[in-house]
């Protein structure tokens, strides 16, 4: 029953991806010439007075030829979608691990003394909701280095999601699990270690989960500021030679790695998760 | 006086309330012998919890002390083991996880092999063995996972071993089976064991001395009935002893009427139970006349 439903959910899914994209392609035509094309018609590529979104069949084509040879390096301005997408990778796993590196301890410490809650609370709702990208100039300024500004931002936007759910998931170890730890005499680290963290571990991992999205999120929009390398400064620079072929395959190419990122953490979460 | 293994001097626990202090109990009195297996019933709300509590060093008394040993109880201790009612199983462990890990704490310099099979003796003595100590509490039975919270108890040997109303989430015939593991378990070792329940013929099966608490606020520890039935003994034969009734037709008076008239400030029946005074001690198998030949109330001596 479930392998028949997977399938009929692969059949309509395949369904509407057909139909969207012969929509999309056939909705996309430019008009046939009537008559012979002026010389200006000619070396516009067409008769037609405006540009339009390239059809599906050129995004395809260009796809294949991108990913056939994903890392090839002809000159910063030209290097294959694979050296682009491994710099964008490479920025936000340096920036994810260095905030989980802070993140967790500093969780394990708010969620285990109320004192401390109370006194970084406010710091971390004013920091929380500032937009990591408003933070670059100051990086800038500080680092006086693009490349580790946007590693920063990166940091700071994934901070709060781990910070938050590590105290969340700390503080809500059950009560019984800790006097089991208490009457076996464990010692602090222990017990930390031994029964908050793996007690804990499904939250924090939710909360790494939801760090890596925002992460991938925010490295686009930090590379079309800083520019140079990266999949955002790609996009923006195909936009710049109005090559909107690559432009939109770019933006599948995005989709695809933040898919992946997700499910690697979806199945880290898996790992840690326990059944009560 | 006698030096006894466990002894509660004057125990009371209050807590801070909307108007002024609650008390749940008070001028708390007891000891326990090495070996010995002692109960405490008394109705929800009257304290017992927190006594085990206290003795476990996971609270501490507004007044009074616990000594064990010949010293003062302060902080949890691997001395005392303790099985909650709700398991308190790590449940990101298998069974004999969970066993390893408190065998592990108890004797942290024990070779993999020394504790691998030190947990096996010890979770087959609760009939666990044979694939199910790899699985996880959530894949197990209520009872087998009470059976692996006990074998967790037994195998660090504590000199005390604390029993919150283990069998209390447990079905009829479960608790049963149960019990009785218990009580081979118990002739076996003889671990000293003092345990909360509700049930009275759990206590009566289980136990030498059954301690009775008068309904909180202000709960006491109004007697200490003596279960006076010869070891070893059998769930299904121990209903037949004449002394069986008459503990149990006492211990049910005492529930149902006495706990509730016994409750609150002090009257003339209970002047017996001023600041430092043991709580009676009571052999209603003897008084029917099945048991020794001793009277009804032997003592009500002070501490």
């Amino acid at each position: 029953m479930l392998q028949s439903l997977n399938i009929r959910a692969a059949l309509v899914s395949i369904g509407l991806l057909v139909l969207m994209l012969s929509v999309w392609e056939f909705a996309n035509q430019p008009p046939e010439a009537t008559k012979a094309l002026t010389e200006y018609e000619m070396l516009m590529g067409g008769a037609d007075q405006e540009a339009r979104v390239p059809p599906p069949s050129k995004v395809i084509g260009l796809a294949i030829k991108e990913l056939s040879d994903p890392f090839y390096d002809v000159g910063p301005n030209d290097k294959g979608i694979g050296i682009q997408l491994a710099y964008s990778i490479y920025r936000v796993l340096t920036g994810f691990f260095l905030a989980a590196l802070i993140a967790i301890p500093i969780g394990f410490l708010i969620g285990m003394s109320p004192l401390m809650y109370k006194a970084l609370n406010p710091f971390i709702q004013v920091l929380r909701p500032i937009s990591p990208l408003a933070w670059m100039p100051l990086a800038l300024f500080i680092i006086k280095d693009s490349e580790t500004s946007s590693i920063f931002v990166i940091f700071i936007c994934s901070i709060w999601p781990m910070l938050i759910n590590t105290a969340f998931g700390v503080a809500g170890v059950r009560n019984d699990w800790i006097n089991v730890a208490r009457t076996h005499e464990l010692s602090p680290l222990r017990t930390a270690t031994t029964v908050i963290l793996p007690a804990a571990a499904p939250t924090i991992l939710t909360g790494m989960r939801i760090s890596i999205g925002i992460a991938w999120l925010v490295i686009v929009a930090a590379e079309m500021l800083v520019g140079g390398t990266g999949i955002g400064y790609y996009v923006w620079n195909e936009w710049n030679n109005l090559d909107l072929t690559s432009v939109i395959f770019s933006i599948l190419m995005i989709g695809v790695v933040g898919m992946l990122l997700d499910l690697a953490l979806s199945a880290a979460t898996r790992l840690v998760q326990y059944e009560e | 006086m006698k030096k006894h293994f466990l002894t509660i001097e004057n125990l009371a626990r209050r807590f801070p309330g909307k108007d002024g202090e609650l008390t749940v109990f008070e001028n708390a009195n007891f000891s326990i012998e090495k070996g010995e297996f002692v109960c405490i019933i008394g109705h929800s709300g009257c304290g017992k919890s927190t006594i085990m509590n206290v003795l476990a060093g996971l609270d501490a008394p507004t007044e009074g002390h616990v000594f064990m040993d010949g010293t003062e109880v302060s902080g949890p201790s691997l001395d005392r083991g303790v099985v909650f009612q709700n398991y308190s199983l790590l449940p990101w462990l298998s069974a004999l996880q969970n066993v390893t890990f408190a065998v592990r704490s108890r004797w942290p310099g024990w070779s993999k092999e020394q504790v691998r099979e030190h947990c096996y003796k010890y979770l087959e003595m609760v009939g666990l063995g044979d694939g199910a100590e790899l699985r996880k509490p959530s894949q197990l039975s209520g009872g087998m996972r009470q059976r692996v919270s006990i074998a967790r108890a037994f195998a660090i040997q504590p000199k005390l071993l604390l029993l919150d109303e283990p069998f209390g989430a447990l079905d009829a015939l479960t608790r049963g089976t149960i019990q009785d593991e218990l009580v081979k378990i118990c002739e076996a070792t003889h671990q000293t064991i003092f345990m909360i329940t509700h049930d009275v013929d759990e206590a009566i099966l289980l136990a030498d001395r059954i301690l009775l608490m008068t309904n909180g606020p202000h709960a006491r520890i109004a007697e200490s009935v003596k279960v006076d039935l010869q070891h070893p003994r059998q769930r299904g034969k121990i209903i037949h002893d004449p002394g069986y009734y008459p503990i149990r037709n006492h211990l049910v008076d005492f529930l149902v009427r006495r706990s509730e008239e016994l409750s609150g400030a002090v009257t003339p029946e209970t002047v017996a139970q001023a600041a430092g005074a043991y709580p009676a001690e009571v052999n209603p198998a003897a008084a029917a006349g099945a048991g020794g030949s001793s009277p009804r109330i032997t003592a009500a001596k002070a501490g």
